[in-house]
């Protein structure tokens, strides 16, 4: 078997790229033909209304889904024929962060942190001490070790999860939703704690997201996904500039525009049975 | 015209896509007994939860099973005069049958529907998807070391239950009907062979073992992550599992008559 370097020494080219990927099942196609691509170091938010197919995107950045066809290449590899122990190799190189952080119920703070440290390294119990505590004092936790998942709250228990999807110091981290359901405060500590993460540990870091305020406050790159497909793509403060009318409707926040506020359904009058003749508000 | 076949092929599809995934899983729960045995902590703690958190249940049910064993036993055997064979009765009954039997439905109720909820539960908190992406493959390190735990622990339990189930069936018989005490042993000693009798019992019980922990744990990987999901899947463990033991252990008996 030939030996490949995990860790090549020239970090050239992004980190990710999807090339013209369409994904979904044969009779509904959730995306079709996005194309991105992102540079080391840098933040990216995915935006878009809820089931656009954000989280999809997501997926199959970490091939949890496959492309029916296109590309994802992490690190200039295509990951969809890999086997799962080449699959494996490379998401000890991913950190996630699931929306509710889907942390082992059974298991403490610190065993939580600890798990990835002890199910891929052979490191003395002294040293995953240490790095645990490490790990937790970078998100403020250090002083929860002791405590079990059903004693801290969401927004801790997502610290936590990012103290666990660092562990292993990976390249590139991926958000599901890291602001769902905090209050003001945790959701202006989580997203700093992003940006800080990633700019002190040299991460590459994807978010997937609805709060725009806070997004855009943190993000080098916003993809807004809508429709099956990348509608807009910029830096956040082109995103605020955009004419496109889906995207102003989304970043101002307006209820109605291009994504309708009503489901499609029968005619009103069709439905509760009115005559023709009636006015209908 | 066509709707018919349609659904009935559609329907057999399905099933044959249910079964074949099914059988894969049961291949990689077997492939990790390796992952299993160089991690043996992991069996253990689950030997733990299942075996030893079912030995109240397995225990209490073993001695009242003996307790009625020898009142119906001592019941029909006086009629022919040979009251001292309850012992032997007693003894053949639960080792070759009840036993095995008896805890391996009690181990799919106890110990069953735990692991389905619990493996249900994991899955629908994203905690299997979360190890995934930590590079970890959750058959080998969830689901695995709970097969091999049971593969373990039912044979231990299934000799737990026929043991106290023996010494049930004593206290009925010789203190309380005052049976010989010295025929009831000499007549179960003379008359059970290890290897006939026991071993067959402890194929049973090992097989038992690996349905009832591979039926619990397929419903609880394949189940649909919502409460509704977890609960109608705790439920179908009970069911299956119950109807695969009743079933295999007919079929045990007779191959076991006919060698």
């Amino acid at each position: 078997m030939a030996f490949t370097d995990p860790h090549p020494t020239t970090p050239a080219g992004p980190l990710i790229e999807v090339r013209d990927v369409t994904c979904g099942y044969a009779d509904r196609i959730i995306l079709s033909n996005v194309n991105l691509s992102l540079a080391r170091g840098k933040v990216l938010a995915l935006i878009g209304s809820s089931g656009g197919g954000k989280t999809t995107l997501l997926r199959l950045l970490t091939r949890q889904l496959r492309p029916l066809s296109g590309q994802v290449l992490f690190d200039g590899q295509d990951l969809a024929p890999m086997n799962q122990d080449q699959l494996y190799a490379q998401r000890r190189r991913m950190g996630m962060l699931f929306q509710f952080g889907a942390l082992f119920t059974d298991l403490s703070v610190f065993e939580n942190v600890a798990f990835p440290l002890r199910e891929h390294t052979q490191l003395s119990e002294s040293m995953i001490r240490d790095l645990v505590l490490m790990k937790l004092n970078a998100v403020g936790l250090r002083g929860a070790r002791d405590l079990m998942p059903n004693e801290i709250s969401g927004g801790m228990a997502r610290r936590v999860a990012l103290a666990r999807a660092i562990a292993l110091d990976p390249d590139l981290v991926l958000y599901d939703e890291p602001f769902a359901g905090l209050d003001p405060i945790s959701l202006g500590v989580t997203a700093r704690l992003i940006r800080d993460l990633n700019d002190a540990l040299g991460l590459t870091s994807v978010i997937v997201t609805h709060d725009l305020h806070e997004t855009f406050a943190i993000a080098d790159h916003v993809v807004m996904v809508a429709n099956g497909g990348v509608v807009a793509q910029g830096t956040p403060d082109e995103l605020r500039a955009s004419q496109d009318p889906l995207v102003h409707q989304f970043v101002n926040a307006q209820s109605d525009g291009p994504v309708r506020f009503h489901q499609p359904a029968p005619p009103v009058r069709a439905d509760f049975g009115l005559p023709e003749s009636e006015e209908v508000a | 015209m066509k709707a018919l076949p349609t659904a009935i092929g559609r329907g057999l599809r399905l099933k044959l896509v249910d079964w074949g995934w099914s059988a894969r899983l049961l291949g990689q729960l077997l492939l990790g007994l390796g992952a299993c045995l160089r991690r043996f902590v992991l069996v253990r703690e689950q030997i733990f939860y299942l075996g030893n958190r079912s030995l109240s249940i397995i225990g209490v049910s073993g001695l009242f099973v003996g307790f009625v064993l020898a009142l119906q036993g001592y019941y029909t055997l006086q009629r022919y005069g040979s009251a001292e064979a309850v012992g032997l009765l007693v003894a053949l009954s639960l080792v070759r049958e009840l036993g095995p039997v008896v805890a391996a439905l009690l181990f799919a109720g106890r110990a069953g529907t735990s692991l389905t909820a619990e493996i249900g539960l994991m899955k629908a908190g994203e905690q299997l998807s979360a190890m995934e992406m930590m590079a970890v493959d959750p058959i080998k390190r969830v689901l695995a070391p709970r097969f091999w735990a049971g593969f373990i622990a039912m044979p231990l339990l299934a000799a737990v239950f026929s043991a106290v189930g023996i010494v049930g069936g004593y206290l009925v018989a010789v203190p309380l009907i005052g049976v010989d005490a010295g025929s009831f042993w000499s007549q179960m000693q003379g008359g059970v062979d290890v290897f006939a009798d026991v071993g067959n019992g402890v194929i049973k019980s090992v097989v038992f073992g690996v349905t009832v922990s591979f039926v619990a744990l397929l419903q609880g990987y394949a189940c649909k992550p919502t409460p509704e999901g977890v609960s109608a899947a705790t439920t179908r463990t009970v069911v299956m599992s119950s109807l695969a033991v009743l079933a295999l252990d007919f079929m045990l008996t007779a191959m076991m008559f006919s060698i």
